[in-house]
Formats: structure tokens, C-alpha cells, sequence
């Protein structure tokens, strides 16, 4: 474990130069001659000096404190932190598909436009949707697209004014409610029952004539499948609604269910989560969406269109939404789903999702004597766990995951979904060896069984970080945001 | 200092406090701000904002979650909390006192029915 920590302006010495530049032969000209005063320096800025090998030392340390999936397990809930294939990088490195610009004449990127345009085929097949775009840039702006297109087709039928509210169960993702409000929706929350599912009653009193549709995730954030999903899309659609599907976990379905065929109405899949491309840390991601027929003239515009004499780009679209995306998303995240799709072949791809699910049963059941399992049934692609008996014993789920960055694991998604007490969600997806998840099980025994002995070794971890607990409270009451000289030079 | 005995409650742990026949105090219960853990931010109403009963009128953000916060009962907001924005810590060390939220104007006939009493609140809490 490496410990480097220092800042580029801490080891930063005047005058010294990781470049040497000839002699230029061009006439030089002061800044202030041919910039209006306000605007120029009176101070040059204080930029780090440093040595070329000192740059790449310092680079190289802080990226070896990194941890991703090829680091180690990373069991984040929710979040689908597969092995990203190799392949996948190889591909979209072709320069046919790397080194082109939107701008360049279509008859120049036909490869490109076929691969989209094959892409939205699989998507389509995968989805049991009529139509996909490639543009919304990950699930949050996909969710967003989406109820744009609620929007549009309610107010195509004259009820745009009348359907305001979005019906989010208690258990969804924040992005859900958070998507509907910029939309210009209302929310209304929907409890789940004692099985952690979308209570049919509560479903049944909160529609009406008012309601523009249910965003839902299927299976939900507790991993588990709405059972009742034919009969919720009835409920929404006899109230003339409709259903919006949120793909975070089409993990857990992928060639054995589609939002098609469950009723839904708009779906989006996030690429970089079930496709395989690499993620966290802030993208790019890609969150295509899909629309079944009816709904096929809202979707965003341009599209690629396939012709007699070729591919083409179409823009006359009256009713779409809008373009909510330059050109056509992050094609070079599609890229790689592509190839991941086309790798894995339908069959490999029903077994990511029996595999993602086999492993998440396996982890739960060897957990379940150690830790409250809140829901019995069996799960898919992820499960909740509720560190309450630990809780009792003086230990808090937080002190859980910090314990489990000393086995050398990342930590589990913790506090939620919002429903569960002391939450840990675990997704430990299909691309982990049995051994890798005994270790992790057996990691979480051990600490379950210090919290009950000795519970000061978990509350005191993590002990072989580069920084203990963090102060998360005064970092987010008094935030410093940006880099102070002073606090540099103290340090030395 | 506050009687706790005195306060209406709601499910959603909003406390009520009856200051006269037009004022009421709001503010969310020990049992709440124990749930949330460090709270890091309030961002709370403009004055004269009217809010209707269930209206959701703040944001508590803590180290582990966001949660709004419903209006209990009606009203127009008379006076809100201004020392939650620098302080948002009282709202853990005195949910009842120092970390109240908002005032309401309210109609001298408010109904309090639909609330809790504080053993009402109690009994529901150790239910939950």
C-alpha cells in the first residue's frame, strides 16, 4: 500500500523545468501589447515547477491508490462493477471508429452509422422495444429523455396539462424522483409492502386521472423481481398512464425477461453498467433509451436512418423531444457495448444474468446466519442486508465497510436503499471466481464475528489505508474546495 | 426550554409546537436527527412562503442522506432558523430547541387531530 500524498505544489522548486523549447523564430510580442489591461497578469501565476520524472513519480503514485474492478472485488451495489473485457478496448481503438468527427460527411462513416445502427437492433431485441436512441449520455439523462417523451405523447393526446404526477416507489434510486422533478413533474412516493415489492393497494390509490406514469426497476434496488409487474402495468395503463423501466438492473434479466414484454411503456439501459464499459469515476457512461411503437415519434432527433443506398442522418422529426445529446451520445462507450454484445452472443449474455443472480444467492445464503437478512425470498442480481444485530453490538454498518477495505475489498453500497436499516447492498455480478466470493464471505463472517467479540477492531478500521477515518462531517459543513498556497507551505 | 410533553407530532417525525392561537414551531424530533446522523445542511423556506398541510418545505442533508421535510399543518412561514445555515450541528445537539426550523402564521382554529401527542409518538416509535 502506498502512502505517497504530497501535492504538485508541494514538491514544486523555482526555476526547475520539465521541458527545453528552442529559440523561437518568430517575432515575440508582450501580452499587454495585444490584451486591453484588465486582463492581463500583473503576477505571473504560480504554476508547480517540477522535473519530467518527478510528474510522472507523482502521477504514478497517486494512480497506484486507486482501486478498480482489476484491483479487486467490488461489490457495489447497484452499480453492476463487472470485468470490462479487453476486447471491448481493442475495438473501439480502430481507427474507423476512434479517429472520425461527427461533422465528416456521412457517406465517409458509414461503419460507424452501421455499427449504431446494429446496436439499436440488439438493443431493440434486448429491451423488447420498437425503437432505441443512442443519445442520452448515462441512465440519469435516459430517465430524464424518457419522461420528456411521457410528457409529449400526454400532451399529443391533449392531457398534458391534466397528467402531472409521477408515481416512484420508496425503494427507486434518488436519480428517479430527481429525473421527474427537472421534468417538470410532481412526485408521488409509493410504499413498498412487507415483501419489499410495489404494494397493488397503495399502487391502486395513488393512480388516477392526474397521473402521467411509474418510473420502476425491475428487479428493484433490494434485488428482488416484481412479481406483480403484468398486473402493476394494467393498473397504470386502465389510469392511462404509463411505465417507465429503469435499466440498472438488466444485469439480472438479460436474455430471460424483457421490459417489453412486463408492460413497460420507455426503457433505458445503462451500457456502462450491463454492457460492460468501463465506469465510476464519473463516466462517460451511456444510457440509450427505447420506446415501443406509439411512442417512436417523440424520441430524440437526429436518428440514423438505414436507406437503399446506404446510412443516412434524419432530422425532420416534428414531434421529437429535442436533441438531448451532441451528435449521437458517447459512441465510443456504445462502441465497446457493441463489441461486448457481439462477443458474448445471445446465449453468453443469459448467462451473465444467471451467473450474476447464481452468485448473489450464494453470497446471501453463506451471510445470512451472520447478518438480518430483511427479506427472505430469494434475489437476483443483488441483495440487502441489515447490520442492525451489529448495530446493538456497537458497530454500524459504516464501520463495516471501512473494516472491509483492510481485506483488501471494496465496500458494498451502504445506506440504501432508504428502506433498510443500517443497509448493505451487495452486487458481486457474474465475472467474480467462487474463490473470490468465499473470500469476501469470508471476510464478512470475520468482521460479524469481531463485532460481536472484540467490536473496537472494526470501529477503529480501516488500519492499512493511506489515511484513516476521514472527517466526512466538517469536509461537508466546511468544505475547501480549492487548493490554498498557505497550506502547502505550513505543511513543510 | 421546550417540553417535548407539549408537541404534536407527525409519522414522518416533524414536531409542532403550539407558541400561540396564530404561531406554530416546526421542527423534526431526537428520534429523526438520530436516524439521519451529522446533518451538514438545512436549506429552508423564504419568509412568507404559504405552505399548505403536507407541503414539503426544507432539505436536511446529512453525511448519510437528503430527506425533505413536510409542513405538518398550513400556514404562511413567519420566521425560519437562520443559525442552521452556518450551524447545521444544532439541528443534532437540539432538535427540540436551538434547532428548530420554521415559525408558521397560522388560522387561530388550526387542527392539530390528525397529529400525535408525545406518548402517542413514543409508542410509535418504539413500533418502528
Amino acid at each position: 500500500m502506498t502512502t505517497y500524498n504530497s501535492l504538485l505544489f508541494e514538491i514544486s522548486k523555482p526555476g526547475r523545468k520539465g521541458y527545453s523549447l528552442p529559440e523561437t523564430e518568430v517575432d515575440q510580442t508582450a501580452v499587454a501589447d495585444i490584451l486591453p489591461a484588465h486582463l492581463v497578469r500583473e503576477e505571473p501565476a504560480e504554476l508547480p515547477e517540477l522535473s519530467e520524472l518527478q510528474i510522472m513519480r507523482h502521477y504514478t503514485g497517486l494512480s497506484n491508490k486507486n482501486f478498480g474492478i482489476e484491483t479487486g472485488f467490488y461489490p457495489l451495489g447497484s452499480c453492476t462493477m463487472k470485468y470490462n473485457p479487453k476486447i471491448n478496448e481493442d475495438i473501439a481503438r480502430y481507427s474507423g471508429f476512434a479517429h472520425i468527427h461527427p461533422l465528416q460527411p456521412e457517406q465517409t462513416a458509414q461503419g460507424a452509422f452501421e455499427l449504431m445502427h446494429r446496436l439499436e437492433e440488439n438493443l431493440k431485441e434486448v429491451t423488447g422495444m420498437d425503437a432505441i436512441s443512442l443519445q442520452p449520455a448515462a441512465g440519469a439523462q435516459g430517465e430524464w429523455a424518457g419522461l420528456l417523451i411521457f410528457k409529449a405523447y400526454h400532451q399529443a393526446n391533449g392531457e398534458g396539462d391534466k397528467r402531472r404526477k409521477i408515481l416512484v416507489p420508496d425503494s427507486a434510486h434518488g436519480t428517479n424522483p430527481a429525473s421527474a422533478v427537472v421534468a417538470g413533474y410532481d412526485v408521488v412516493e409509493i410504499k413498498s409492502n412487507e415483501h419489499g415489492r410495489v404494494g397493488i393497494e397503495a399502487l391502486k390509490a395513488a393512480v388516477g386521472p392526474d397521473t402521467a406514469g411509474l418510473m420502476l426497476t425491475n428487479p428493484n434496488t433490494l434485488g428482488l423481481f416484481e412479481v406483480d409487474i403484468v398486473e402493476i402495468a394494467e393498473i397504470v395503463h386502465e389510469a392511462g398512464g404509463l411505465l417507465y423501466y429503469d435499466g440498472a438492473n438488466a444485469n439480472a434479466i438479460l436474455g430471460k425477461s424483457t421490459p417489453g414484454e412486463m408492460g413497460f411503456d420507455v426503457v433505458h439501459l445503462n451500457l456502462h453498467k450491463s454492457f460492460s464499459t468501463p465506469h465510476g469515476g464519473g463516466g462517460p457512461g451511456s444510457g440509450p433509451i427505447g420506446v415501443k411503437d406509439y411512442l417512436k415519434a417523440f424520441l430524440p432527433s437526429p436518428r440514423i436512418e438505414k436507406t437503399a443506398e446506404g446510412f443516412t442522418v434524419s432530422r425532420d422529426h416534428p414531434q421529437a423531444i429535442g436533441r438531448v445529446k451532441g451528435y449521437f451520445g458517447n459512441f465510443g462507450v456504445n462502441v465497446r457495448a457493441y463489441s461486448y454484445i457481439r462477443s458474448m452472443g445471445a446465449e453468453g449474455l443469459q448467462q451473465v444474468s444467471e451467473d450474476a443472480v447464481l452468485h448473489a444467492n450464494y453470497l446471501k445464503a453463506r451471510l445470512a446466519p451472520y447478518y438480518d437478512t430483511p427479506y427472505q425470498d430469494h434475489c437476483k442480481h443483488e441483495f440487502v442486508l441489515s447490520g442492525m444485530r451489529q448495530k446493538k453490538q456497537g458497530v454500524r454498518t459504516l464501520d463495516i465497510a471501512k473494516r472491509l477495505l483492510d481485506y483488501g475489498f471494496y465496500a458494498p453500497t451502504v445506506y440504501f436503499p432508504l428502506i433498510v436499516e443500517e443497509c448493505l447492498m451487495i452486487e458481486p455480478t457474474e465475472t467474480e471466481a467462487k474463490e473470490e466470493l468465499d473470500a469476501f464471505a469470508d471476510a464478512m463472517i470475520e468482521i460479524a464475528k469481531d463485532a460481536e467479540n472484540d467490536p473496537e477492531i472494526v470501529t477503529g478500521a480501516p488500519y492499512t489505508k493511506a489515511v484513516r477515518r476521514l472527517d466526512e462531517v466538517t469536509a461537508a459543513r466546511k468544505p475547501v474546495v480549492t487548493f490554498q498556497r498557505n497550506s502547502a507551505e505550513l505543511k513543510r | 426550554m421546550t417540553d417535548k410533553a407539549k408537541l404534536y407530532f407527525t409519522e414522518e417525525h416533524e414536531w409542532v409546537e403550539i407558541v400561540n392561537d396564530t404561531l406554530v414551531r416546526i421542527g423534526i424530533s431526537d428520534y429523526a436527527v438520530e436516524q439521519l446522523g451529522d446533518i451538514v445542511f438545512v436549506e429552508l423556506p423564504e419568509a412568507d412562503t404559504d405552505l399548505g398541510a403536507g407541503d414539503e418545505f426544507a432539505t436536511v442533508e446529512s453525511v448519510k442522506s437528503t430527506s425533505e421535510i413536510y409542513a405538518p399543518v398550513g400556514g404562511a412561514v413567519a420566521r425560519v432558523n437562520d443559525a442552521l445555515e452556518d450551524e447545521p450541528e444544532k439541528l443534532n445537539e437540539s432538535p427540540f430547541e436551538d434547532g428548530w426550523l420554521i415559525e408558521l402564521n397560522v388560522s387561530a382554529d388550526i387542527d392539530v387531530s390528525g397529529l400525535m401527542d408525545a406518548g402517542a409518538y413514543d409508542d410509535y416509535v418504539s413500533s418502528l
